[in-house]
């Protein structure tokens, strides 16, 4: 068969291609930006290539004490963050997936469950508790109040019910507790789905900022968003408004433009490097049960 | 004797998950009192008077509020019917595309911006839309005069929608395009020897396939209604642009915490919490009837 080549299929890839483009764009840009040298940056002659390679930027950061060691606070928030979420979530979903037969207080869980996803008290009375309990500038008042996601626990939960009871009963009938079940037959089977979760609240909390911002008082234990956002809040843009361009220019020269952008790449770096598993466990998860062999 | 064992078991690894629900989200929401109370913090919720719907009153009378109600119905409302075109048209559109290479390159780029946080990208586009910034740049070629995009009322709610949509609409295109990949061949090749040509099957194979999956993510989105997007709106706003860009947690926040009107920010937070309920309970009741969806 002669391949004709289509006007259609031409339109077709040049508009995704365009989208891809514009995805991408911002993203090129900032990197483009960290590697400039200041005044080309400030100036707007960055596009996508570095125009005055050098790293200072980067060399400001590796200077920056406080930028190490809020990146070492949000590490810590995640591990902890992300395994408790995680943890907990499969414990609750094991009894979860069970009928209601098998399981009597299932419909009692389930309305406090689903009535906790749909309504919450609110950002003023949840602060007011956090302060309350004393956590108020704790790594547990960044890990605590979001340990419990229903959301992840309902998705594991019906994956779990997608595992056929026989397994569970030739279990139970050796004598194993359900402990022991959900520990050697659940979590092996679902693995694909709870490295799902784990790594999407691993990236919840990697990008959280407000929290930071609310219930953290000390430098020393502020995570990276939010001393990053602290840094770089309305970069002088307020004070741009109705201004002539050259005393514009000025405004601008006061803020640094590549050592912002430099924070942004690195703090992207964990993100990127855990990517090709998010979007591989993302598609597994996605398309499980869905794909016809 | 071993059920009995089993259900134990059972409602103990339900515990540390309902203990941590109810200390930090059941707990809070006896503080919604406050919404009902003069509250000062001095006196505590239990020596704080009560003063029945004043909070909610004001909350009608100030004209910022009102207008932080409009931004999100507007910005919210724009996001959620976007948030549904232009994923589902660029699923549709990669779906034509032959080459596998070309996809799955599309497919890792597009999903990326995703799990950038709104601090990151707000530096981004602070940087683009600037004065010297790309986006002046680019309309300069058309001879456009330079504008300061994130201080101007005129532009601030379409960037907030456009960057939103930029965001997330990578991940609803990978859920779209895998709900296409599950469609029989089968039926091309009949279309095919029926002699439909692209658009036929786009129109009457592909779109009616993945009705139902567009009508679900729909109906949950309906939830966001009076979600703009605190995160987003909280890193690119500023006092020149709260006439279109302040939205009701924005407001909330500024009024709870920065003012510490405890009380008045409790209820506007309450009167959020409340209209979103119903919408969610209402989308999930219709999710469930036209789509035979139970998530639970």
């Amino acid at each position: 068969m002669v391949k004709r080549i289509n006007f259609a299929d031409i339109i077709i890839h040049f508009v995704i291609f365009l989208m891809m483009l514009i995805c991408i764009i911002p993203i090129l840009n900032t990197i483009a930006i960290s590697l400039s040298n200041k005044t080309s940056a400030m100036l707007g002659e960055v596009y996508f290539i570095p125009i005055g390679f050098n790293l200072s930027g980067y060399q400001e950061i590796l200077d920056d004490s406080r930028f190490f060691n809020a990146f070492g606070v949000s590490v810590l928030r995640v591990i902890l963050g992300a395994g408790l979420s995680t943890v907990v979530s499969v414990l609750m979903a094991y009894p979860m997936s069970k009928s209601k037969l098998r399981f009597r207080k299932r419909k009692l869980y389930l309305w406090l469950l689903v009535f906790t996803m749909l309504f919450n008290g609110g950002l003023v009375p949840n602060f007011l508790l956090v302060k309350n309990l004393g956590l108020l500038d704790t790594i547990w008042a960044l890990v605590l109040p979001c340990s419990v996601s229903v959301f992840n626990t309902l998705v594991i939960m019906n994956f779990f019910r997608g595992i056929p009871d026989s397994l569970e009963e030739s279990a139970m009938i050796d004598g194993a507790t359900p402990l022991r079940i959900l520990w050697q037959i659940y979590i092996p089977l679902a693995k694909a789905s709870i490295a799902t979760i784990l790594l999407f609240s691993a990236v919840y909390h990697w990008n959280s900022f407000f929290d930071g911002k609310i219930y953290i008082n000390s430098a020393d234990k502020i995570p990276l968003q939010t001393y990053i956002q602290s840094l770089s809040f309305n970069i002088s843009v307020t004070a741009m408004q109705n201004l002539d361009p050259e005393t514009l220019q000025k405004k601008l020269e006061m803020s640094n433009l590549t050592f912002s952008a430099a924070k942004a790449i690195v703090s992207m770096i964990p993100i990127v490097m855990i990517y090709p598993f998010l979007q591989r466990y993302f598609i597994v998860g996605m398309t499980m049960g869905a794909v016809k062999e | 004797m071993q059920n009995k064992l089993q259900q134990r078991y059972y409602h103990l690894m339900m515990m540390p998950g309902v203990v941590l629900l109810i200390i930090f989200n059941i707990i809070p929401m006896f503080g919604l009192i406050l919404a009902f109370q003069k509250f000062v913090p001095a006196k505590g919720v239990f020596g704080s008077s009560f003063v029945g719907l004043y909070n909610f009153k004001l909350l009608f009378m100030y004209s910022a509020a009102k207008q932080a109600i409009l931004n999100t119905l507007i910005i919210a409302s724009a996001k959620i019917v976007l948030g549904v075109i232009v994923p589902v048209s660029f699923a549709v559109l990669l779906n034509e595309v032959k080459s596998v290479f070309f996809k799955r390159t599309v497919q890792t780029i597009i999903y990326l911006p995703n799990f950038l946080s709104w601090v990151i990208l707000a530096i981004m586009f602070n940087n683009i839309f600037s004065y010297n910034g790309i986006a002046n740049k680019f309309i300069a070629l058309f001879n456009a005069e330079p504008q300061l995009f994130m201080v101007s009322n005129r532009y601030f709610r379409q960037i907030l929608i456009g960057t939103d949509v930029w965001k997330t609409f990578g991940y609803g295109a990978i859920i779209y395009l895998a709900a296409i990949t599950t469609i029989d061949p089968n039926m091309y090749e009949a279309a095919a020897i029926d002699g439909a040509g692209r658009w036929r099957r786009i129109f009457h194979i592909v779109l009616p396939s993945i009705a139902p999956i567009v009508v679900l993510m729909t109906l949950l989105s309906l939830g966001n209604i009076l979600n703009a997007g605190f995160d987003q709106v909280y890193n690119m706003y500023s006092t020149l642009v709260y006439e279109t860009g302040d939205i009701i947690d924005t407001y909330v926040y500024r009024m709870g915490l920065e003012k510490l009107q405890y009380s008045f920010g409790t209820a506007v937070g309450l009167f959020k919490s409340v209209v979103s309920f119903i919408l969610l309970a209402s989308a999930y009741k219709l999710a469930q009837h036209f789509t035979d969806y139970s998530f639970f």
